[in-house]
């Protein structure tokens, strides 16, 4: 196949992907229509319902497949061929694509499904935006992007972001169940603390009703009754955090750092992308601290968990629109500068084009 | 973090220092303050603040980084430039309160982590905890009944624990029965994850490597950028840099003594393509001695290829070009000559320089102007006029405005080769009054009027810009963050648990019975127990009929 076919493939496929990829929103948005009519503790396994279920996760496992396609006619498309890590395009359908298959890798482990339209509906959104305001066609990356620490700092910096991502997802769940379990508790409260006057004690009545619904899951019915309690949550958020932590401290701390002296002479020199992957790390750092701190645990380290997401997809995207300084040359264009600076610029949007840090670096 | 909780909930029991009574007064107080500041949750608030602290330097330009930017930005921002000078908001990262956070981080990661070596030595050589009276008041815990002596199921327990890596510890029957026991209290304790506070003890201390790392970085070392006419050389002497930036206790004397040629220098323009006009593989070929009378060597100066020389590395991090000009004065004498180094200002390598020959006589002669390494020209109303088609040098052209008299190079400060100052200069123009403009091609050579002399553009060189640091505690740094990775490692994925498993005999004579409880604690918070005490149920439970012979 020629560059310009592997290129064209391409575009098709992350077309496709996105396609298949909303099928299987819309599959996961019937199932859990119709498991709303349907009580909790009741999981169907038969019949319509369970089928738009498993059809959701067959149709993302295919949408993710033809994801990965996308990603490699723009690595073949390449002269020479190169992995997919050149722009903000290509960083950016990476990403959705490592949160879609890290979600369908952990999806029978930590039974996932409640996470379903969520997960889908991020990668969805993730890779139009990267479609419609991101797009560039596949250029031969710039001279600094050649270094093997492309693809270790690359790789590490998108399994991070993928985890986090996760984890981030499931902390947001976290919040809106701990919300609703407090609800219930309340209404529990009210309905016991009150006996209807005209039934004897209240208490037989009200017991099972009560632990049942404040013990277990808030609401009967409903997206948030199937999602699992709050300690299960907090649990695999903090798994997924736990696994991100390391691979993220070894892309922007370790991988970032060695690429960046070889670059650009200096392993750290506070550029917005690195300073921001450094907050990143220190709100992740204070998540993990705040799991095992009196009054933090819980609900304030779920909070941690969202304002770490928001860090690091500002990183990845935000930055590029509010600093003009970045040496990661995928974050701008060659702009004029003064006189000093240009000379900068000149080794190209090459050396002045730098790593990514996926989000980091 | 400052709420005065003498119980403190919550922090974790490890590392909880016991407050102790009857001390009073400035002790007590420093005390207090000691273990509030050492607290967790002192530390979280700081990391936080670290995070914020962080946030303006991404924002506003920095002083170190970008000193070009910074500068148009308090041109920009007259009545905001003396506030956040004042704050430091150019320099965010040397700032004292920057500094304040961090280093209070640090006080209190060491007294932290100090304390809490003590407790992990002290644990490590620890037995198991013995079980605790009520197993079933565990969260984690199961039960079951078999025809097994408590004798056997325990031992099958020793060894399942064992197979599983656990530390284990035996009651030894009645004698060490707890109080009420009546027929003696048998169980097994097990305890694992004995890594994990070592793992969490080794990151912590490994920050403190980091940081010591970078700050023999900033302290000692020296970053600087010189340009370099290819063809012509460099030797590392403070002198010959254009830009220096030392780090405070930074002395000359560690300067190593090498010198270079940039002997050739490689570059391949792509033609077609999306990224066509984009330069790609720039080498730069030098020869080199370490020191004066030193072996010559060769290298190859690429992109990410720096040289290392010592401690020293030179990085290739810029190009372009520098036309050869040479101007006569009046009197015909050669008033300047050489190559001229023009900066570029786009991607096409449109570039811009001047020209100062001051010693021109009768009067000194200024050129300013463009080169266009591809010239093309773009006529009419909306037309750009002048421009570069490509970066390579396929048809070069220079564009210069001629300047006669003062050039102001008398007056004291210095001044910018890459400025023309025309304030005490005057335009030279043609007869008619028109701007006098040069535009040559190389080999050109242009008589100037007024008899001021000739220009002439003989040929086109170009430039490498390197960047030379020395960077003393990189390797520190580097080693601190392996170990803090390492230490993460241990510190997330050993899980420490303890496991209890207690036999009882109940009932009498055929009826008899053993009751099986066994719990679990995991101490990480992110274990599934209640997987683990299945495992280690259907381990005990697993081939009664031949463990009971082998017993
Ligand atoms: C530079 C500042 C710090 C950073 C970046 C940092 C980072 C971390 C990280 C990433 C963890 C998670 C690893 C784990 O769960 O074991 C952790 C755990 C921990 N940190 Fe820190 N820390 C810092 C300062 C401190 C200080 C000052 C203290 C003492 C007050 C402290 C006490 C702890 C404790 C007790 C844990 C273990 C929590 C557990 O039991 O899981 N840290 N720290």
């Amino acid at each position: 196949m020629t560059d310009t076919q592997w290129e064209n493939l391409s575009n098709q496929a992350i077309f496709v992907a996105g396609v298949v990829y909303f099928l299987a929103l819309l599959a996961h948005l019937v199932e859990w229509a119709a498991l709303r009519k349907i009580p909790s503790y009741e999981t169907p396994t038969t019949g319509r319902t369970a089928m738009f279920g498993r059809l959701g996760v067959l149709l993302t496992v295919i949408a993710t497949g033809v994801h990965f396609v996308a990603l490699l006619g723009r690595g073949m498309a390449a002269d020479p061929n190169r992995v997919p890590w050149g722009n903000m395009y290509e960083f950016t359908i990476s990403g959705a694509f490592f949160v879609s298959l890290l979600y369908l890798v952990l999806h029978r482990r930590f039974q996932l499904s409640w996470m379903a339209p969520l997960v889908v509906g991020f990668v969805l959104a993730a890779s139009m935006t990267a479609v419609i305001w991101l797009y560039d066609p596949v250029a031969p990356l710039t001279e600094a992007l050649y270094s093997p620490w492309l693809v270790i700092h690359v790789v590490s910096a998108i399994i991070a972001t993928g985890a986090f991502t996760l984890g981030g997802i499931t902390s947001a769940l976290f919040l809106l169940k701990a919300r609703s379990e407090r609800r219930a508790a309340e209404r529990v409260e009210e309905r016991v603390a009150v006996p209807a006057g005209g039934v004897a004690t209240g208490e037989p009545l009200g017991r099972p009703a009560a632990t049942q619904e404040a013990g277990g899951s808030g609401p009967r019915t409903g997206y948030l009754a199937r999602v699992p309690d709050t300690a299960t949550l907090d649990r695999i958020s903090y798994r997924m955090h736990a696994f991100g932590f390391p691979v993220w401290t070894f892309a922007v701390l370790i991988t970032g750092p060695i690429w960046a002296h070889e670059a650009w002479s200096s392993y750290w020199s506070w550029d917005p992308k690195e300073v921001w992957a450094f907050i990143t790390w220190v709100v992740y750092a204070a998540y993990l601290h705040a799991r095992t701190t009196a009054g933090w645990r819980g609900r304030n380290a779920a909070i941690l968990a969202l304002v770490g997401v928001a860090t690091l997809w500002f990183n990845f995207i935000g930055i590029n629109f509010f600093s003009t300084t970045s040496q990661h040359s995928y974050a701008q264009g060659v702009e004029d500068g003064g006189a000093v600076q240009a000379a900068v610029v000149a080794v190209g949007p090459a050396v002045a084009g730098q790593p990514a840090s996926g989000s980091s670096s | 973090m400052s709420d005065h909780d003498p119980a403190r909930p919550g922090t974790t029991p490890d590392d909880e220092p016991t407050r102790r009574p009857g001390e009073l007064g400035v002790r007590e107080l420093g005390r207090w303050t000691w273990r509030q500041l050492t607290s967790m949750r002192t530390a979280l608030v700081l990391l936080l603040l670290l995070a914020l602290a962080a946030v303006p330097g991404s924002v506003v330009p920095q002083e170190d980084i970008d000193a070009l930017k910074a500068s148009q930005w308090r041109e920009s921002h007259p009545t905001l430039a003396p506030i956040y000078e004042k704050l430091g908001l150019f320099n965010v990262y040397e700032t004292p309160w920057f500094a304040a956070i961090y280093l209070l981080l640090m006080v209190s990661l060491v007294g932290c982590i100090i304390p809490r070596t003590g407790v992990y030595w002290r644990a490590l050589r620890a037995r198991p905890p013995r079980a605790p009276r009520n197993l079933t008041r565990l969260a984690d815990h199961t039960t079951y009944e078999t025809d097994q002596a408590p004798d056997v199921v325990l031992a099958r327990a020793v060894e399942v624990l064992r197979g599983r890596r656990y530390r284990v510890e035996v009651s030894t029957g009645s004698t060490d029965g707890g109080a009420g026991s009546t027929d003696g209290d048998r169980w097994v304790s097990a305890e694992r994850g004995y890594l994990r506070e070592a793992g969490n003890l080794l990151f912590h201390l490994s920050i403190l490597v980091v940081l010591v790392g970078f700050a023999m970085g900033s302290l000692f070392g020296y970053k600087g950028g010189t340009i370099v006419v290819v063809g012509k050389g460099f030797s590392n002497n403070v002198t010959l840099y254009d830009d220096f930036v030392p780090g405070s206790l930074f002395r000359q004397e560690w300067m190593e003594p090498f010198a270079f040629d940039v002997t050739d220098f490689d570059i391949e323009w792509l033609t077609d393509g999306p990224a066509a006009g984009q330069a790609r593989k720039f080498v730069s070929h030098l020869t080199y001695t370490e020191e004066p009378g030193g072996p010559e060597r060769e290298y190859d100066l690429r992109v990410n290829h720096p040289l290392t020389i010592g401690d020293t590395d030179v990085f290739l991090i810029g190009h372009g070009y520098a036309p050869v000009i040479t101007v006569r004065d009046g009197n015909g004498d050669v008033a300047w000559t050489g190559p001229t180094i023009f900066l570029p200002t786009d991607g096409t390598f449109r570039s811009f320089g001047v020209v100062k020959a001051s010693d021109a006589r009768p009067e000194q002669i200024g050129l300013q102007g463009e080169l266009y390494p591809t010239f093309g020209f773009q006529a009419g109303e909306d037309g750009i006029g002048p421009y570069s088609a490509f970066g390579d040098a396929l048809d070069p052209l220079v564009s210069l405005t001629v300047w006669k008299g003062d050039l102001g190079m008398d007056d004291p400060g210095s001044q910018s080769v890459y400025v023309l100052d025309t304030s005490k200069a005057e335009q030279v123009t043609k007869e008619d009054g028109s701007m006098f403009r040069l535009d040559l091609r190389p080999g050109d050579q242009v008589e100037l009027p007024d008899g001021l002399g000739t220009v002439e553009f003989e040929r086109l060189e170009r430039w490498n810009r390197i960047q030379i640091s020395q960077t003393p505690g990189k390797l520190v740094a580097l080693t601190g963050v392996s170990l803090a990775l390492l230490g993460l490692i241990g510190s997330l994925y050993v899980r420490p648990r303890r496991v209890w498993v207690r036999a009882r005999r109940t009932g009498s004579g055929d009826d008899a019975r053993t009751v099986v409880e066994i719990a679990g604690l995991d101490r990480s918070g992110g274990g599934d127990v209640p997987a683990e005490l299945a495992e280690v149920q259907a381990g005990i439970m697993e081939t009664p009929a031949s463990k009971e012979q082998d017993a």
